[in-house]
């Protein structure tokens, strides 16, 4: 099904524009298969709109990307999505464990209800990400962080083999933090590659093994050892990040 | 397991409501006859029964347009089809289905206008839905005046589009409705989970190969045809209410969408059907309007008294939280100034317990006193047996959660949301509860 030979992502020369002005510019990104790879950049960067291009949620002005060698269409199992938390109405009325078994709606096919075997992969998600218990709670009544574990769960029952997060760690508390880095790890030890949208430069080399720096235009990518100098931060969050972070982060990644 | 218990019993509440509601709509017309003396010839059957099923046609499928926060789309669509009523009218003439499918058209035309107007300009949603929804009628009124200036009998009735008017729907026209109405029904049904998705994350949906474009196509199609059904009965003015009316106020008392939905088309038939059969009984009274009413009465009621979210059922629950609240902070007050002074039933002076929490003492104390966790005796207040036996559990469960927040990495527990408010060792399992009893043993300072 896979080859070892392909990335797990490769972009080539992707631009999107939004009203003429580009989001991001001629993107060319291998991610090899394994990884577990933050995108930062600052506000603006066109981290997510990298995402959405990828997944084809957004149009493309030029650029191809593929899954595997295999092109969005044909890998679409392949790859799983865990959205931004605002990007949906919380008081929708559902209960945690119907959204968590939204992520298997694709593999039903149209027509075809979710049934026990569904609703059990379901829980078994949950239980995963510590919210077994909220399993029949109304999603209006979660707490941001319950948010961002319902929607991961949601993303761990899809079973595929690349996942893009985009920001999952955006206002969450320490409990919900830690059991996403636990989950990440999980999905790294199984051989599955992540992509993360991550604001927190503070942590990057220590949950990630590599990293994209975006600022319109790919600055660097590659392993965290090596792409996540200060220089290459300087460049693409200027010159202000040396004084803010710049001594933690070398400090951070020299461990 | 009790969560469990109470979400049953909620929902069983809203089956009950359902089933009420469903039953109201069924007894109408024998209700009305009997009590009013109202005559039900055949005619205002027909027109009651059309009324009902639109009613639960739009009410059902107008939670999708609530959800997904397009009511305003809603009511561009419905004073969009009105130049295609007149339009149809022309090439055609005065022929029911003809009339429709050229409101249909020109309804669904302009929701295409709008989706080409958001993806091509800069113009915002609701600016575009305005222009939209005032050219496209102000194009209808026009067409229409220009229809009533030929001198030609047949084009009388046409302005029944704009009100509203149930007394000129006829048994083929129930016929249609049902039909048609059962169809959209079905479809509902077979593209449940589809539906589902693409209202409540529709980007994810996009990234779980679902064909989200075909999928939002398909439901505001069903959309459109529903509001084009309705127009005969509630006009192209008030539409909008008979879609979105039942829906809100059926989302005032359930958390689920398929109870949702069905509570809604319930709303919607009750709505429909009274609405129809005033209007048919004095045809001076037009039928969008008086359907409004109902559903707007429906709208408030929920509003007021549906559990959990009603403004009734809110405010009551702020006042217990409270009372509840004062009591927790009065008892352990109580207790720590009695240990501090002796022992735990020592009296605790009237004017200390008012001096630190003011009011909240006042309520606190009546609370406390009422449950007989506490009594006024001679040198003040004293804490009664089982009073001091709830602060003692009270302090160590609060004892127990400093020791969990700081050690529970320490010591393996589970990871789990801090909730105060609720006992400790109720949500860990024992052997959980046996390491922190240990860890409070030892002397660890919280």
């Amino acid at each position: 099904m896979q080859s070892l030979t392909n990335p797990a992502l490769s972009i080539d020369d992707l631009t999107v524009a939004y009203h003429e002005k580009p989001a991001i510019w001629d993107i060319d990104l291998d991610v090899p298969a394994g990884v577990l790879m933050a995108i930062v950049g600052p506000n603006g960067a066109g981290k997510s709109t990298l995402i959405k291009a990828a997944l084809n949620l957004i149009p493309r002005a030029a650029g191809t990307v593929s899954f595997f060698g295999e092109p969005y269409e044909r890998a679409r199992s392949l790859v799983g999505y865990v959205p931004q938390r605002g990007s949906v109405d919380w008081d929708f009325p559902t209960s945690v464990l119907d959204v968590v078994t939204m992520g298997l709606y694709g593999k039903l096919g149209w027509f075809r209800r979710p049934r026990k075997a569904e609703r059990d992969l379901a829980l078994h998600a949950l239980e995963q990400v510590g919210l077994v218990d909220f399993a029949d709670r109304q999603i209006s009544q979660l707490s941001g962080g319950q948010q961002q574990r319902t929607f991961l769960a949601r993303a761990l029952v899809q079973d595929a083999q690349i996942y893009f997060m985009d920001e999952p760690f955006a206002a969450v508390d320490a409990v919900t933090e830690s059991a996403i880095v636990n989950i990440l790890r999980q999905l790294n030890q199984r051989g599955k590659t992540v992509m993360v949208v991550h604001h927190d430069l503070q942590t990057v080399a220590e949950y990630f093994d590599w990293v994209t720096l975006l600022n319109v235009e790919i600055i660097a990518s590659g392993p965290t050892l090596k792409a996540f100098t200060l220089e290459n931060l300087q460049k693409t969050y200027g010159g202000r990040v040396s004084s803010l972070h710049g001594g933690q982060l070398l400090a951070a990644s020299a461990q | 397991m009790t969560a469990r218990a109470a979400i049953s019993r909620d929902e069983r509440r809203v089956w009950l409501i359902i089933a009420a509601m469903a039953l109201a709509s069924l007894l109408l017309v024998p209700f009305s006859q009997a009590l009013f003396g109202l005559r039900f010839t055949y005619t205002v059957r027909v027109v009651a029964l059309g009324g009902a099923f639109l009613g639960l046609l739009s009410g059902a499928l107008g939670c999708f347009a609530v959800l997904r926060r397009e009511s305003l789309l809603g009511d561009a669509l419905s004073h969009a089809a009105l130049p295609g009523v007149a339009i149809a009218f022309l090439l055609a003439g005065r022929e029911l289905s003809l009339l429709l499918i050229g409101a249909g058209i020109a309804s669904w035309l302009s929701l295409r206008f709008v989706a080409a107007l958001l993806a091509t300009t800069r113009i915002k949603q609701d600016a575009a839905l305005g222009i939209v929804l005032a050219s496209w009628f102000a194009a209808g009124i026009a067409l229409l005046a220009y229809i009533q200036s030929i001198p030609d009998a047949s084009q009388a009735g046409l302005d029944h589009f704009i009100f509203g008017q149930a007394a000129a729907i006829i048994e083929s026209d129930v016929r249609l409705i049902s039909v048609v109405g059962l169809v959209i029904l079905c479809l509902l049904a077979l593209l449940w989970k589809e539906f589902k998705l693409v209202t409540f994350d529709a980007e994810f949906a996009g990234a779980n190969g679902m064909r989200t474009g075909l999928v939002d196509t398909l439901l505001s199609t069903l959309i459109v045809v529903t509001i084009v059904l309705g127009l005969q009965l509630a006009g192209v003015i008030l539409m909008v209410g008979m879609l979105i009316a039942p829906g809100v106020a059926a989302r005032q008392w359930t958390q689920k969408l398929d109870q949702m939905v069905i509570l809604a088309a319930v709303f919607g038939a009750f709505a429909g059907g009274v609405g129809a059969v005033i209007s048919a009984l004095d045809s001076d009274i037009p039928t969008g309007p008086t359907i409004i009413v109902v559903a707007s009465a429906l709208v408030l009621l929920s509003l007021a008294f549906a559990p959990s979210r009603g403004l009734l059922w809110r405010r009551l629950r702020q006042r217990s939280n409270r009372r509840a609240f004062a009591a927790r902070n009065t008892l352990r007050d109580l207790y720590r100034y009695a240990l501090a002074h002796g022992a735990a039933n020592s009296p605790v002076p009237d004017r200390f317990i008012r001096g630190v929490r003011d009011r909240g003492a006042e309520l606190g104390l009546r609370e406390l006193r009422g449950a007989g966790h506490v009594g006024l005796g001679e040198g003040g207040w004293q804490l009664s047996e089982s009073g001091v036996k709830l602060a003692r559990r009270d302090l160590h469960n609060q004892q127990l959660w400093e020791i969990y927040r700081l050690y529970a990495h320490e010591l393996d527990l589970p990871v789990m949301e801090e909730d105060r408010e609720r006992e400790i060792t109720s949500l860990l399992p024992a052997d959980a509860v046996a390491k922190l009893e240990t860890k409070l043993a030892e002397g660890a300072d919280p």
